[in-house]
């Protein structure tokens, strides 16, 4: 079929429209990006001339380092329970019927309208009441709270669309419960557990607000090391981490297309 | 115990009872979707629910499978009481409408998944998924995923998955009705052949009434959770035993008549103004008054409108159908205003003739009007 050219006009203008919106979510990093190529010692745009110097720089703070490290053990062992958690919940809530479910959903949910400034305030006057140390475990359970509800949504949403006959056939097959739970539910809900887990991994690693209350020196994430940072000096070396911070979200998300179709795992499919 | 167990144990009634169902009912939130249902499926049998959409076909499927919890009523398989046994202990095979073959594993994997659970050892285990799947003719196709197959193919995996386990009763719900109509007769006959092989007492489930009639060795026809019906094919053709199965199996010509006498072996009925005098297969008929006579299109002739006894119409709509013709008839004392029967296509008429339909004085039933129900 030829096309008219309307057709050709609708494509063009069609076209335009994806680009400029690409453009426009890409346009903060594209700034940050060229900023962080400032030889001069004062952020300013665009650079006058260029250099990677800030990009050493980043690389050799000992700050930034200790809380990558610390950012991404947070996330690892963050998402990790939160999704562990998070399915039990989604789970018992998709499967069984009990007294209070609305109310204990609402709670679940609460992080969701809660400030994250509210939530780490309010784990820090707790933990000093019951004087628990401020350790890494304290920041955890912060971002456990916080990216709970994530996961409970995304898995939730996964049971829900779930072929419940699978599990028929595997029982009239002669499998127990337990084992239709782990040859079959888990395996297919595998991108939604995965998905769960990816978000509530980079929802973690990005967190400053709350994590502000509760981490100190020796616990600090990677944001709350740039905050400090940026409150002492105003050169690019912000803007080149920023850059550099990229990566490792990026590396979560290629990491997971290895062994799953993103799109799947993302339900853009 | 024992003696409590033996007093509910079903008793002998001479004939094999593969699954027997004892007053098993079902409500959903307060809303009934089975009456308490009796029924009992021979050993070996082919058995077929058949009825409306939402009349209870899959419930009542789901509550022999164990997916369901009867809400009173007692179940038994192979005369074992199974009313509380979960299903993964009721050793029950079963094929869904959508397969339901589990998208992360081969075929093979698919169909040794009931032996797996079972602990079966490793080389029987390969053994009987190839014959299972060599009686389904798939043997190539072990190494496939459920994706890369066709409709059919698929519902033939879900087959040798279900047959693979030697199943004391394989239950199918709708399995043919996503194929298109030659793969479905051709299914159907391969499932009918397995199963007398196999000698496997089966419930299958359809809302189509030509594949029950041609499949079955027995048919229970349902509506509203209750079972209406049960019967040889022929028995529910022939015979149909209320109003309701008239009309759903087959076609059903069926008149607003007024019982005026009824003798053991005859009725005295006024159809309009005509008068007839009929003996029926029932052994019991309605009391005289308003009633609805039924009869089946091959039992109506075409006669001359002014004969004595035969009720005037006139043709509104002839249809080809290659060796007949189907010849709809308006008729002011049907109680649809139509009437339809078939004719050899050479004397198919043109509408507007007058013609007058004669009934054959064995054969027709007659019901009582209020029965009337879908
Ligand atoms: N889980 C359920 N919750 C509430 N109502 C249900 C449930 N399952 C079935 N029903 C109701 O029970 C009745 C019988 O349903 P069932 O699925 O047994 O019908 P069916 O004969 O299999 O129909 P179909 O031919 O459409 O599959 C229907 O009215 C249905 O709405
Ligand atoms: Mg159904």
């Amino acid at each position: 079929m030829r096309k008219s050219v309307l057709d050709h006009l609708l494509d063009w203008s069609g076209r335009i429209v994806l680009i400029s919106i690409l453009g426009f979510v890409l346009l903060p990093f594209v700034v940050v990006a060229i900023a962080s190529l400032n030889d001069g010692a004062i952020l300013s745009f665009p650079p006058k001339s260029w250099s990677l110097r800030w990009y050493a720089n980043a690389f050799e703070y000992r700050d930034f380092g200790a809380g990558l490290v610390n950012s991404l053990r947070i996330a690892a062992v963050g998402a990790t329970i939160a999704l562990i958690a998070g399915a039990g919940f989604a789970y018992v809530f998709n499967r069984y019927d009990f007294m209070f479910k609305g109310l204990l959903n609402t709670v679940l949910m609460s992080p969701l309208i809660i400030p994250n400034f509210t939530i780490g305030l309010g784990l820090l006057i707790l933990s000093t009441a019951a004087s628990l140390p401020r350790s890494i475990w304290l920041v955890i359970a912060v971002h456990v709270v916080i990216v709970l509800p994530f996961v409970v949504r995304s898995v939730y949403v996964s049971l829900k669309n779930f072929e419940r006959r699978y599990e028929q056939a595997a029982e009239s097959l002669g499998g127990t419960p337990l084992h239709v739970l782990l040859t079959i539910t888990l395996p297919l809900l595998l991108p939604g557990l995965i998905s769960g887990a990816l978000f509530a991994a980079i929802l973690s690693f990005n967190e400053f607000t709350a994590s502000l209350y509760v981490v100190n020196q020796r616990t600090q994430t990677l944001p709350v090391a740039m905050y400090n940072y940026v409150r002492e000096y105003a050169d690019p070396t912000l803007a080149a981490l920023s850059v550099i911070y990229v990566a490792p979200v990026a590396a979560m998300l290629l990491l997971v297309h290895k062994f799953f179709r993103l799109e799947k795992v993302l339900n853009v499919d | 115990m024992l003696t409590e167990i033996s007093a509910i144990a079903p008793q002998d009634t001479g004939e094999d009872t593969a699954v027997q169902i004892d007053g098993v009912s079902k409500s959903f939130s307060g809303t009934v979707a089975l009456e308490p249902i009796r029924l009992k499926v021979r050993r070996g049998e082919f058995l077929t629910l058949l009825g409306p959409s939402g009349c209870g076909k899959t419930t009542l499927l789901n509550l022999i499978a164990g997916f369901l919890e009867a809400d009173e009523g007692e179940l038994f398989i192979d005369h074992d009481l199974v009313t509380q046994v979960p299903p993964h202990q009721r050793k029950i095979g079963i094929v869904f409408q959508n397969y339901a073959l589990f998208p992360h594993m081969s075929v093979a994997q698919n169909v040794a998944y009931g032996l797996r659970t079972r602990r079966v050892p490793k080389a029987e285990t390969a053994e009987r998924v190839r014959e299972a799947l060599a009686l389904v003719k798939l043997e190539d196709f072990a190494d496939r995923r459920p994706r890369q197959l066709s409709g059919g193919q698929q519902q033939r995996v879900a087959l040798a998955r279900a047959l693979v386990i030697r199943p004391r009763v394989l239950l199918l719900d709708e399995p043919f009705s996503a194929l298109d109509r030659n793969l479905r007769s051709a299914m159907q006959v391969e499932l009918r052949e397995i199963q007398s092989r196999l000698g496997l007492t089966t419930v299958f489930v359809t809302h189509d009434q030509s594949e029950a009639l041609s499949m079955s060795d027995r048919i229970a026809v349902m509506s509203r959770g209750r079972i209406r019906q049960i019967g040889t094919p022929s028995q529910i053709y022939d015979r149909p035993e209320n109003h309701f199965v008239s009309t759903f199996v087959g076609d059903a010509n069926l008149f607003a008549a007024t019982l005026l006498e009824k003798t053991d072996a005859t009725a005295s009925l006024d159809i309009g103004t005509t008068r007839l005098s009929l003996a029926t297969f029932q052994e019991e008929l309605p009391e005289p008054g308003p009633v609805t006579l039924f009869v089946r299109p091959e039992q109506c002739s075409l006669t001359d409108p002014d004969q004595p006894g035969a009720i005037a119409a006139t043709v509104a709509l002839s249809v080809y159908q290659g060796s007949y013709a189907e010849l709809h008839l308006d008729c002011s004392v049907a109680e649809n205003g139509r009437v339809m029967l078939r004719v050899p296509a050479s004397e198919a008429m043109e509408p507007g003739t007058d013609v007058g339909i004669a009934l054959p004085e064995r054969g027709p039933a007659i019901y009582t009007t209020t029965e009337r129900e879908t």
